[in-house]
């Protein structure tokens, strides 16, 4: 077990002064990216605290339903991280999410909301440097799009 | 091929009488300018037995090919009216296969059409009620069975007297290609005309075979010949034309002489074609299909020792 | 089974364009086995569009449902409560046959078709479908070695492949299989080509869409 469960809820930053800071959620398959994240942990990597990472079995089961309920209830960013191509322990969940993802840009692109909000990554089990690059790389990059469709929402103050 | 002659086509006596046949194509105007056929007209007259007017060939809206073949006839000249399945269905092409022959239209030729996807109004709607096939049976029907496709009877003096041609495309699947020219002899096709042969050993190939099956003898077969006019036309008709194939030969000849003498060299080519072709068993005549430049034919009929043609 | 795909999202949102409540309503029927119009695609339609209300700081409230088939008036009967809440555009992601039936049943309503029915016919693969049929209403498909000059010749021949076919492929687009190339193949194989030789006659369109719109009648199941 990784000495902070990744599945842990966090709340969401406070409203208030201050940079902003984004709301991602991270879909990590269990046979990689979720190891990764437990290895970045003891480790003692930083990375960005705002990255609320979802244990799933395989990429495979990642969908776009998922990503959309993610930003419909807050989110600023998702991405899902799977094995690297050719590692699937379900032969090909990796490819078949990475396509499910490439097909919500273009989604989200069609209702005007920036088709960088979600993204696919793929990495190893043993990768915890690159678990912890990824999550500074796109909450970095959500950082810039600002806030997302549903804080946009919400009356200010 | 027996007994008298189905038609007042000239095109059919001259083939009747065993004489090396010769067509031309005509593609009328996209305009209503009755001078711009009598022009292409008078270029072919004394040239050619026949002269095929297309129908809204490729797709593109241009004159019908039955106003343009009636100004023809005017011209003297006997013409082959196209009829394509895209544009018409069975009510239209059987009246408009009467309207020709009262015009004194001789000769028909069914053919599918090329698909509206080509043309320049891709976004309509397409016919084909019936295909190059059964219009053929349709026009034979009513010439020798005096029957409408309704079983309409038509009076003995009233039945169209079409001499009936069918188009004879090259294309794949190649062994099946002489299967379907049967069919259309069986149809009711009197004779058929190719589409440009570039590659003679393929060409030889089916004539074989269309000899073998004693298809010659029930119809007569046309070969069809366009002159190559430069070096791009050739690797354009190699690439993206199906069933056309030019060989790497004469592909080579043409590369080998200078931009501005290609046409001239193209010109040589059909003539040697046409020689080959004098002397294939089972070859009737040639069609010369000389897209937008007609006005060749002649130079190309002379040079190939055709002349005289039949007169008017 | 009908196939059909969705509307592009800019013509939808036209549709229900100033309503603050609208309905999706789904169909269990040939939209769901081919990914266009079932539960699963009218969640994302509605998740896509509120997200698109609220980008602009505006709230939809987009409810979900799913019949068991639109086009059967049982079961668009039995939906009449969901419509009690007064929705500002209703859109029926069945196909077309669906938004037709919802309409007629509540002519109150404004019902909107969020899917267009491409073709009939079957998947060739997991997310791809192509057309098999036209509904001629006199299949010959025997006559082709199991194959449809109908549905699957860009002209319909019935006595091809005309000038076009190129290497097994038609002429209209490089992408799509010259199915008299297939018929000749198919037959060739079986030894059956020799059936090819005779021309098949006319076809008699009657009983296609030319004849009019179609009915069928089976009095043994009228009540």
């Amino acid at each position: 077990m990784p000495d902070h469960p990744p599945t842990e809820p966090r709340s969401p930053a406070p409203p208030g002064p201050g940079p902003f800071e984004p709301r991602v959620i991270a879909f990590c398959c269990q046979y990689c990216a979720y190891s990764a994240a437990d290895m970045a942990g003891s480790m003692r990597l930083q990375y960005p605290s705002n990255v609320e990472i979802v244990l799933v079995p395989c990429t495979g089961r990642f969908d776009a339903i998922l990503a959309l309920k993610a930003l419909e209830g807050g989110a600023d960013g998702v991405y899902a991280a799977g094995c690297l191509e050719g590692s699937c322990h379900f032969l090909d969940g990796n490819v078949r999410a990475r396509k499910r993802v490439t097909h919500l840009k273009k989604e989200l692109e069609s209702v005007g909301v920036d088709p960088g909000r979600v993204e696919m990554y793929n990495l190893s089990a043993s990768q915890g440097p690159r678990f912890a690059e990824i999550a500074r790389e796109f909450s970095g990059r959500i950082a810039e799009l600002g806030p997302g469709p549903a804080s946009r929402s919400k009356p200010p103050g | 091929m027996t007994g008298g002659l189905k038609s007042e086509s000239r095109l059919e006596r001259a083939l009747a009488s065993g004489r090396f046949a010769v067509t031309g194509e005509l593609g009328p105007p996209r305009n209503a300018r009755a001078a711009d056929v009598e022009a292409k007209c008078r270029a072919l007259k004394g040239s050619v037995d026949a002269v095929n007017v297309t129908d809204n060939q490729t797709a593109v809206v241009r004159m019908s090919s039955l106003a343009a073949s009636v100004i023809a006839l005017r011209e003297g000249l006997d013409p082959v009216m196209q009829m394509v399945c895209r544009d018409r269905n069975r009510i239209a092409a059987q009246s408009d296969l009467l309207g020709a022959a009262a015009l004194g239209v001789n000769n028909i030729i069914a053919l599918s059409g090329d698909h509206q996807r080509f043309g320049d109004h891709p976004q309509s709607k397409n016919v084909y009620d019936l295909d190059s096939v059964s219009l053929i049976m349709a026009i034979r029907a009513m010439r020798d069975q005096g029957r409408l496709l309704s079983g309409q009877e038509l009076p003995e003096d009233g039945r169209p007297r079409l001499f009936i041609a069918a188009f004879n495309p090259f294309a794949d699947p190649e062994g099946y290609r002489v299967v379907r020219a049967a069919k259309k002899v069986e149809a009711g096709a009197d004779f058929l005309q190719s589409q440009c042969v570039y590659d003679m050993p393929r060409f030889r190939r089916f004539m074989e075979r269309a000899v073998d099956m004693g298809l010659a003898e029930k119809a007569y077969f046309m070969a069809g010949i366009t002159p190559l006019k430069s070096l791009g036309m050739a690797k354009y008709m190699n690439n993206n034309v199906p069933g056309i194939t030019v060989p790497d030969s004469l592909i080579a000849r043409l590369k080998g002489v200078p931009k501005d003498r290609q046409p001239e060299e193209g010109v040589a080519i059909a003539c040697e074609q046409i020689e080959e072709m004098k002397s294939l068993a089972g070859v009737s005549g040639v069609h010369l299909m000389f897209v937008e430049w007609e006005h060749m034919i002649p130079v190309v009929v002379e040079k190939a020792g055709l002349l005289p043609r039949s007169e008017a | 089974m009908i196939i059909a795909s969705r509307k592009p999202i800019d013509e939808i949102k036209g549709f229900i364009a100033g309503s603050g409540r609208i309905l999706i309503v789904g169909c269990r029927g040939c939209v769901t086995v081919c990914n266009s119009g079932g539960a699963k695609e009218v969640e994302i339609l509605a998740s896509l569009l509120r997200l698109d209300a609220m980008k602009g700081g505006a709230k939809l409230t987009a409810d979900e449902c799913t019949l068991e088939r639109q086009c059967d008036p049982e079961y668009v009967d039995g939906f009449a409560p969901r419509l009690a809440e007064g929705y500002g555009a209703v859109l029926s992601m069945a196909c077309p046959i669906g938004p037709q039936y919802l309409a007629e049943r509540f002519p109150s309503e404004k019902v909107y078709p969020a899917l267009n029915a491409c073709f009939m016919g079957g998947a060739l693969a997991h997310g791809v479908w192509a057309e098999r049929c036209q509904a001629c209403g006199d299949c010959v498909v025997h006559l082709f070695a199991g194959l449809c000059p109908v549905s699957r010749c860009a002209k319909s021949l019935l006595n091809g492949p005309c000038g076009g076919s190129a290497e097994g492929k038609c002429e209209v687009s490089g992408e799509t299989d010259c199915v008299w190339h297939l018929i000749v193949e198919r037959m060739e194989a079986a030894g059956t080509i020799g059936e090819l030789a005779t021309p098949r006659p006319l076809k008699d369109w009657r009983t296609s869409r030319d004849g009019g719109p179609r009915k069928i009648v089976r009095e043994e199941l009228v009540r």
